[in-house]
């Protein structure tokens, strides 16, 4: 999420291509190094509950996620 | 015979003038009309274009619609907010209810502080004012759209409820919001919720 454009696909790729990746990867890092959030839409087992599951490393990502969205971090208003 | 001259003179100088005047004219109708659109364009560079928030809107609604869940969505689109359980105070007899049951649950509005209250009594416990920056250093002249700011706080709730509370500035409701209009927000709810059981309990 971008302010002032909303969604912008920043990468896609498969992750069992290594090229793709190393892209996914490099691109993930560079937005949690510019201070966004990562974050996976999940639905839970069971309950079939829509929640957000917040990842801090490419490897936190789940096996089955389709996307992963960036979004500013949270600040006092 | 020098008047004779001048008279030559002055009737070359009319018809000199004359032609001109018609060259002139032939010319400036020969130009090819100025494009009105490249003009502007080349002026409008960075200002605003109101097309754009609507088009980014647009897509907003569509990520949102494709992250939360069926119920969430419809109240977004009927009501304007959504609700989210809290997590702390939740037995697991709420989680199997819903978050109607919740011991206390969120309003989240867009681009307006979010709302705890408590649903079983309606009370409501404070408003927390929280904003998702811009970073990419414009000066925070842009914010997300409207339904990029309310999927933005939906997944931190329910993410990490702790971390953006933490994050947020509490205030008694009031500072921000109109607490008679909460408490329409939640009656509207309420008979929201109860239009969408009847059709489901005919079934």
């Amino acid at each position: 999420m971008k302010p002032g454009h909303g969604e912008v696909l920043l990468a896609e790729g498969d992750p069992r291509v290594e090229e793709d990746e190393e892209r996914l990867i490099a691109e993930f890092r560079r937005q949690l190094d510019e201070g966004m959030w990562a974050a996976v839409p999940t639905t839970v087992a069971g309950s079939g509950r829509r929640e957000a599951q917040l990842v801090k490393d490419f490897s936190d990502i789940p096996a089955e996620a389709e996307r992963v969205i960036f979004f500013p971090r949270a600040s006092g208003g | 015979m020098l008047l004779a001259l001048l008279v030559l003179a002055l009737i070359a100088a009319v018809l000199a003038v004359s032609l001109a005047v018609r060259e002139v004219r032939r010319r400036l109708e020969a130009r090819p009309p100025r494009d009105h659109r490249t003009t502007r364009g080349a002026l409008d560079l960075g200002l605003y274009d109101p097309g754009r928030e609507r088009r980014a809107e647009a897509r907003a609604r569509e990520l949102l619609r494709s992250c939360v869940n069926e119920e969430e969505w419809a109240m977004y689109r009927d009501l304007g907010f959504i609700r989210v359980a809290g997590r702390h105070a939740r037995r697991e007899s709420d989680q199997r209810t819903g978050a109607g049951s919740a011991a206390y649950a969120y309003l989240i509005y867009p681009h307006k502080p979010i709302v705890a209250y408590v649903p079983e009594s309606g009370q409501l416990l404070s408003e927390y004012c929280v904003e998702f920056p811009d970073l990419t250093g414009s000066g925070g002249r842009h914010r997300l759209p409207a339904s990029d700011d309310v999927l933005a706080k939906w997944m931190a709730l329910t993410s990490d409820e702790d971390r953006v509370i933490r994050r947020a500035n509490m205030h008694l409701i009031g500072r921000q919001h109109d607490p008679a209009r909460v408490r329409r927000d939640l009656w509207r709810l309420a008979e929201w919720e109860r239009r969408r059981a009847v059709p489901q309990r005919t079934k």
